[in-house]
């Protein structure tokens, strides 16, 4: 019966091996012992015995190609004999199957006779730290092996002062999962206000004369302004002469920028972006205000790139639409300060004839990261943006 | 030594002598593909052209009295013992099935029915032990022999001379037979001994030593059967050195580059099985169609042995830890 | 009950053994006509004739493996080392052979066979004759090894060891052969794989084996003085321990000090101070203390040589650490 010639382990590491040449060819008669091919393995080029003897039937494994181990290479048999393709090798049983661990046998000795003592069972750890604390050991419910008190059960055991903290989570929570903007709006922020000291000023603006402005504006021309273009405008004015207001702290550098880029910080369902105005003190308010229309409305379509909203100087927060008075906002990094706009409403004003005034109001507050900015440079800068706001020129 | 007159033999236990070498070789060239298969692991060292030593000694002896014992390289003694060759190819398998419950493997076979005592991994150290099976027959005055086989390597060892000086002191039932194959691993003996003629150690030991035609299954079968009558009638010891040769290297990861392939080839040509048909046929006792016979029956007969290993299961973890102590029957 | 030497016990053992069971037989170094190099075989020869009782040449790894050939093949020896430091010599036979014969022929051979003889430091005999070897041995599965201390111990676990149908290492001591102690005329055996407690207390626990048990005990009166009670634990078996005994005594005291003779690093004494450290690890009350010998070859000179050894007044400083005393 013909027999299929099996590639060997020549080597005890190789997986498979190449055939480098065959030495008996289709139709020859073999010896048990003849050199059918040679082989190389991982390690050497080494001769291949034949197995079996007869005529060589079929060379199943052509010169040059790699044979795994068990995969047959030739077929050996009596002359005439008819034989069928050779078939895949069956699946090898590997040699360290395991056979179901149940029990894992243990040595016949090595139980743990049980201790004869009432004794506790407790670590010298747990022991020296209940010491410590004035703790009675034996009151301690051990959770070791076999109740032994270890050092976690004592450490619960000793008592603590009532924590404030809430439990983190209650049973009908829904717990939903950060998504990549949060989580960089929440490494941004946080880096933000913990590496960045602030501190915050704040002004009243009267804003009588920029509504007027902006009314006359508005009437006459067909391009509708809107009021945050106007100030980041004026930003960009009154920032031409606070250099430092428009700067960055860079590892033990301070970066003055020349470029004005303002951004503002605009709401989304998935978060907060702030998309940037480039430029600004080159641009005039139409400009600044298409510029800003286009940015909003990319926003809101979620087409915004990193182009659009990386690298800004100054950014501009405004909750007026949301009707807050005032509040204070978080710098945006590589910023070194944040303007904080409140909402216009009417207010009474003390004039400095003692009278009161109903005015068209704004509160302005400046957050400054104190590495660059000192308090006196800040006050400077909000002071002539107040002046510039009420007072435009146009 | 010239060989013996063929003639002298009757055909049956010439044909038997032939079966088993054949059995022999068909037996380990599959192993050899075994462990090519990785389906054998570790050290297997193959016998494939020694099988007229074993064949030879152990057809003199009777095994319900008689001893044997030998080294690593010992499938072809365990076949010849009358093992399973099913039980056999299973130990080398690792298999539960095995002769030793696949805790020895090729090198630890061992059957004390058949007083077959192993299948030992150290090189010389069964030797003493085979001294102290000579020792036992004769405290008790029985009227077996002890047949100890090792190769060349282990002549050099303290145990062979510790074992064979008190052998020769307290005159022991004992037939030392040394299988020089020529090499101790990848060494010529040529370069590891001091003597070459290794049986003139018997000598010191006051024992007979002589030098057998390994590849002559006959000559060997006569020399082991003067040294048995030794043994058994007068409890004399004797060292033969059977100059044989293996084909295969050392073990089955030894490429053996260190010998020419004309001296294999030389010793190819006097294969022991290829002498004994030949001589058997030349005196009109065997056909070649005899001959086909039995090598389909030896063929088979692997072929069984390992369809039975590759079926039988492993050992359970559980048995690690059997086998280590007897229980004391007192 | 008749005091006699430990010497007598041995010989009583395997002259009773022998006269019991005719597979028995003594082979070895100058067993028979000198009567043994220590005289444990004094009178065998004479009664049990050449037959039986052995003279070997010099050739430990050759008579030791003739032993474990025999004992396969069904007889009962019992193998003198003149002295454990030319076991090493043999270390090739028993840990290659005897112990592992069985377990590599999946349980078809037993191997019943002694091997004995002195182990441990004597006096004034250098690094290769001072030797406490017992690691070697208890290392090793497929051996059982026993280190009596006593007489009736002595001969109790020696008639067990030849009765035994496995490999049984006995380690004596050479300066143990001259003491004497009680032994029924009545025939006992004392089982191996059990210890024994030698001295009850309830302050610590000693634990000890083979000719320092006598230091222990002189220790343990020391301290009665001082009004400390030690508990003396007699290992007895080293292969297999009595783990049971251990745990029982150590839950008793709640501290503990081992004391093994040999060199500290992984031996006998080693292994029990882990044992007690991790099975009675809730329940001690102080580290776990072993008193070894000092990791050095052992020297000529006497004054040095008791120095390296474990005494007296090294346990008791032991115990005092253990009870937080100093």
């Amino acid at each position: 019966m013909a027999e299929n010639i099996p590639m060997l382990a020549l080597s005890p590491t190789m997986e498979e091996g190449v055939i480098v040449k065959w030495i008996k060819h289709q139709g020859d008669i073999v010896a048990q012992g003849d050199i059918l091919c040679e082989v190389e393995t991982d390690k050497a080029v080494m001769e291949y015995e034949s197995p079996a003897e007869g005529t060589l039937l079929r060379i199943t494994a052509a010169q040059g190609q790699s044979i795994a181990i068990g995969e047959t290479i030739a077929v050996i048999g009596a002359q005439d004999e008819q034989i069928e393709t050779p078939q895949k090798p069956k699946q090898q049983e590997v040699l360290t199957e395991e056979v179901p661990r149940k029990n894992i046998p243990q040595p016949p000795k090595t139980s743990m006779p049980p201790l004869a003592t009432a004794k506790l069972r407790s670590s010298p750890l747990a022991r020296k730290l209940a010491e410590l604390h004035g703790l009675d050991i034996s009151s301690v419910k051990g959770t070791g092996p076999e109740g032994r008190v270890i050092e976690a059960d004592v450490k619960q055991a000793i008592p603590k002062t009532p924590a404030a903290t809430p439990p983190l989570s209650r049973p009908d929570d829904e717990v939903i999962e950060i998504t990549p903007k949060r989580k960089l709006i929440a490494k941004t922020l946080a880096g933000s206000k913990f590496t960045s000291p602030h501190y915050y000023l704040k002004v009243n603006v009267i804003a009588d004369s920029l509504i007027a402005t902006r009314q006359k504006h508005n009437a006459e021309s067909d391009h509708k302004i809107s009021l945050n273009a106007f100030l980041i405008k004026f930003v960009a004015e009154v920032m031409q002469r606070h250099p430092v207001i428009n700067s960055s702290w860079q590892d033990d550098k301070i970066v003055q920028h020349r470029t004005c880029d303002i951004a503002l910080a605009v709401s989304q369902p998935d978060g907060l972006i702030a998309p940037v105005v480039r430029q600004c003190h080159t641009k005039s308010l139409t400009q600044i205000d298409s510029e800003l229309k286009a940015l909003v409305e990319k926003t809101h379509a979620g087409s915004l790139t990193s182009a659009d909203y990386a690298n800004s100087t100054f950014t501009i927060s405004n909750l007026g639409s949301f009707g807050i008075d005032e509040f204070t906002a978080i710098i945006n990094p590589p910023n070194s300060a944040i303007l904080a706009v409140g909402k216009i409403s009417k207010q009474p004003v003390v004039g400095d004839d003692e009278k009161i005034q109903i005015h068209q109001c704004m509160a302005l507050t400046l957050s400054c990261d104190h590495r660059l900015i000192d308090g006196a440079i800040g006050a400077i800068f909000l002071t002539d943006l107040k002046e510039m706001i009420e007072n435009p020129r146009q | 030594m010239n060989s013996p007159d063929i003639t002298k033999y009757d055909k049956s236990f010439l044909s038997s002598l032939l079966q088993q070498m054949l059995l022999i070789r068909r037996f380990e060239e599959k192993a050899a593909q075994m462990y090519g298969l990785r389906k054998i692991g570790g050290f297997c060292h193959i016998y494939i052209g020694q099988e007229a030593v074993c064949t030879g000694a152990i057809a003199t002896v009777d095994l319900a009295k008689d001893y044997i014992i030998t080294a690593y390289r010992d499938h072809g003694h365990a076949l010849t013992v009358g093992m399973d060759p099913k039980v056999v190819m299973a130990e080398l398998f690792g298999k539960i099935t095995g002769c030793c419950r696949g805790k020895g493997g090729s090198m630890h076979l061992f059957d004390e029915q058949k007083h077959f005592y192993g299948g030992h991994g150290i090189v010389g150290s069964h030797i003493p032990l085979a001294t102290g099976m000579a020792v036992k027959i004769k405290y008790k005055n029985e009227d077996g022999v002890v047949l100890c086989f090792f190769g060349d390597g282990a002549i050099h060892q303290g145990s062979f001379h510790e074992a064979l000086n008190m052998a020769g002191l307290w005159k022991l039932p004992i037939v030392y037979i040394c299988e020089n194959n020529q090499y101790g691993m990848g060494t010529d003996f040529r370069r590891a001994s001091a003597v070459n003629e290794l049986s003139k150690l018997a000598a010191s030991y006051n024992m007979p030593g002589s030098r057998v035609d390994g590849m002559d299954v006959l000559a060997v079968y006569q020399s082991v059967t003067d040294a048995v009558k030794l043994a058994r009638e007068r409890s004399k010891p004797s060292l033969l050195e059977i100059r044989t040769y293996r084909y295969l290297g050392h073990s089955m990861s030894d490429p053996a580059t260190y010998r020419t392939k004309k001296e294999v080839a030389k010793y190819k040509s006097q294969d022991p099985i290829v002498i004994l048909r030949d001589r058997m046929t030349a005196a009109g006792m065997f056909t070649e169609d005899e001959y086909v016979v039995m090598d389909k029956d030896c063929k088979s007969i692997v072929t069984e042995a390992i369809d039975f290993a590759e079926q039988s299961k492993n050992p359970e973890i559980e048995t690690l830890y059997e086998d280590i102590l007897a229980e004391t029957q007192e | 009950m008749p005091e006699i030497t430990y010497r007598e016990a041995l010989n009583q053992a395997i002259d009773e053994e022998m006269a019991r069971d005719d597979r028995v037989f003594l082979i070895g170094e100058e067993v028979a006509l000198y009567n043994g190099a220590y005289k444990v075989s004094r009178g065998l020869y004479d009664k049990y004739g050449e037959k039986r009782v052995i003279d070997t040449p010099i050739t430990e790894g050759g008579f030791t493996g003739i032993g474990i050939g025999a004992a396969m093949a069904g007889l009962r020896p019992v193998v003198e080392w003149m002295t454990f430091n030319f076991s090493i010599q043999a270390l090739d036979q028993v840990i290659n052979n005897a112990a592992k014969m069985r377990y590599m022929s999946g349980g078809q051979f037993k191997l019943p066979i002694v091997f004995r003889g002195p182990n441990g430091p004597a006096e004034y005999l250098a690094a290769q004759h001072s030797q406490a070897l017992a690691a070697f041995y208890a290392h090793t599965p497929g051996l059982l090894v026993i280190s009596p201390a006593t007489p009736y111990d002595a001969k109790g676990l020696l008639k067990s060891a030849i009765r035994n149908d496995n490999p049984v290492v006995m380690m004596e001591a050479e300066l143990l052969y001259n003491t004497k102690g009680d032994v029924p005329k009545e025939e006992y055996l004392v089982p191996i794989g059990k210890a024994d407690i030698k001295r009850s207390g309830t302050d610590v626990t000693l634990i000890t084996f083979g000719k320092v048990l006598h230091l222990a005990v002189s220790a343990a009166e020391q301290l009665q003085a001082e009004g400390v009670s030690a508990e003396v634990l007699d290992l007895r078996s080293l292969r297999p321990l009595d783990e049971e005994a251990i745990v029982a005594s150590v839950a008793k005291t709640g501290r503990c000090v081992v004391i093994d003779e040999s060199c500290p690093v992984a031996s006998v004494g080693s292994y029990v101070a882990w044992l007690v450290s991790n099975k009675c690890f809730d329940i001690l009350d102080a580290q776990v203390e072993l008193v070894a010998g000092l990791d050095v070859p052992m020297p000529y000179n006497h004054r040095l040589e008791l120095q390296v050894q474990p005494s007296a007044e090294k346990i008791v400083t032991a115990v005092k650490k253990v009870l937080y005393k100093n």
